[in-house]
């Protein structure tokens, strides 16, 4: 589904450089959920934007679907830490714009909105303007968006960072309810350990930067899970401190 | 306003009523506008008084006779032909300055490559004094009121341009981005995401545009003219006539009343979702 060859990225700030990520090869298998994590700033975010085509990488390439990146990727769903919604527009405006973009009559993207505002608990809210819902239902709006044009992969940038952790269940099993419908592949970059083995079939841990694959983990709890009670369970336990261990070593390198 | 209204009651039960003082910059709004207006009688009686005691009426004039020369204009009806002559400028230079202006920082906002090819001349021009360009535009556009649009149009099409090329500079670019990645088209961005987020810095522009136009009417008016409230400000000057002079000052003051609160009524009702969300 998404192939990373040998990617390699440097920004340039006048005589600057920065490099943000170093020879990553990484394949994500169709239908599965990849979690993503690593120190803050290793570089993880630019390898979403690579994939979305947003910026071109300075060595390698992203094959998307058999076919190299080269433009912006408008099959993916792009989920950012920030919500991108439109101020000036309501939560069914918002919802509804992917289809008014691909010019859709009024009629049929507000009910389509409509469906997927209840599939993600929002209904009742369609017409606050994003400035007055609370960061929880800002993100919910910004899932039902990127769902309503049904992409067939959704990059998530640490969506669920911001909010606390009760709504973040609440989110987990939104997504993974979601997931299990429509079988999009998922990668998700995360800090959250926790967050990243609850959802995930597979976990990368990044080096601190540049960003290079320090471990792979496999995730072979079963599905569905109980995101709040998965947790507990033995395995999780077992597969949490392995990761743990990797981890641990990127971030003492980090201080010394 | 309203908070510090319901709040006053309560505190003022346990304490006397002669000991509670509110500040005097919480004055509930009718109170103010009647002080206002007090304020108002009190300085033209001042004026009024002094005219022809303390300062020569020739210097001053006084209001009452203000108030005549202005009903004589009204009562003849000659007035109204100045009054259309600026209004009539005015609004056209406006217009043609806000639309040049509003096109010209959409495309250069947009146009990384011209906004620095031009960056330099924009500048140079700007900082010229537009009002020494009146001569060239009586020049070219006769001593009618073609000149006076001309005049008017050059000095709103700066302010316009320059603040709608700062709010096109200041679209989130992460919006653009997440647009561009749900297909949107190059011109589906500047509907949906460029004009909208930009609005409130074009309104900026346009706002504070609205007077120059006036100032801008009237000045070309006072060069070279025969009709208008500038050339009636002119005329009633060169003949000496004090009280002329300050009651066509008066219909010019209200004309940029009335213009601003027009402006200020078409912004509210365009961003209804700023004062939603606040």
């Amino acid at each position: 589904m998404i192939e990373l060859q040998g990617i390699g990225k440097t920004f340039r700030k006048g005589k600057e450089e920065v490099r943000a990520v170093s020879g990553v090869d990484l394949e994500i298998e169709p239908h599965s959920i990849v979690a993503l994590i690593g120190p803050s700033g290793c570089g993880k975010s630019t390898l979403l934007n690579m994939i979305a085509g947003l910026y071109p990488p300075s060595e390698g390439r992203v094959v998307y679907q058999g076919g190299q990146v080269s433009d912006v990727n408008t099959d993916v769903g792009y989920m950012t830490q920030k919500d991108n919604l439109l101020p000036w527009r309501t939560v069914l405006d918002n919802v509804a714009l992917p289809l008014e973009l691909a010019g859709q009559p009024q009629a049929k993207r507000y009910e389509a909105a409509r469906a997927m505002i209840r599939q993600v608990g929002l209904d009742g809210f369609e017409n606050k303007y994003s400035g007055e819902l609370s960061g929880g239902m800002r993100k919910r709006a910004c899932l039902a968006r990127m769902l309503l044009y049904e992409p067939k992969a959704l990059l998530l940038d640490e969506p669920f960072a911001a909010l606390d952790a009760q709504l973040r269940i609440a989110m987990h099993d939104l997504l993974l309810r979601l997931w299990a419908a429509n079988k999009q592949t998922i990668l998700l970059v995360t800090h959250d350990l926790v967050e990243a083995i609850t959802l995930a079939d597979r976990v990368v841990v990044f080096s601190r930067r540049p960003a290079r694959v320090a471990h792979e983990q496999l995730i072979d709890l079963p599905r569905p899970r109980d995101v709040a009670q998965v947790r507990f369970t033995e395995r999780f336990h077992e597969i949490y401190n392995a990761i743990w261990e990797k981890l641990r070593e990127e971030y003492v390198e980090e201080k010394l | 306003m309203t908070a510090s209204e319901t709040v006053t009651p309560e505190l003022s039960k346990p304490v006397p009523a002669r000991a509670q003082r509110k500040p005097l910059g919480e004055m509930s709004p009718t109170a103010m506008v009647g002080l206002q207006i007090l304020l108002g009688i009190v300085l033209l009686v001042v004026w009024q008084l002094c005219a022809g005691r303390l300062v020569d009426k020739f210097m001053i004039s006084s209001p009452v006779d203000v108030a005549a020369r202005l009903w004589g204009w009204i009562a003849s009806g000659t007035i109204y032909v100045h009054i259309w002559a600026t209004v009539y400028a005015t609004v056209y230079g406006f217009l043609i300055g806000a639309v040049a202006g509003v096109v010209g920082g959409l495309w250069l906002g947009l146009s990384p490559f011209l906004s620095r090819l031009l960056d330099p001349y924009i500048w140079a021009f700007n900082a010229l004094p537009k009002v020494a360009l009146a001569p060239l535009f009586i020049l070219w556009f006769g001593l009618g009121i073609n000149s006076k649009v001309a005049l008017a149009a050059v000095l709103v099409v700066f302010l316009v341009f320059v603040n709608t090329f700062a709010g096109v500079r200041e679209v989130d670019p992460d919006l653009v981005d997440s647009l561009r990645l749900m297909r949107a088209k190059r011109r589906q961005i500047l509907t949906k995401v460029v004009l909208p987020s930009a609005t409130s810095w074009i309104f900026v522009g346009l706002k504070t545009a609205v007077p120059y136009a006036l100032i801008g009417t009237i000045i070309g008016e006072m060069i070279a003219a025969n009709r208008g409230l500038g050339y009636l400000v002119q005329r009633s000057g060169s003949e000496f006539d004090t009280a002329g002079v300050f009651a066509a000052l008066v219909v010019i003051a209200v004309l940029a009343v009335i213009f601003n609160e027009m402006v200020a009524r078409v912004q509210d009702r365009i961003q209804g979702w700023k004062v939603v969300s606040r």
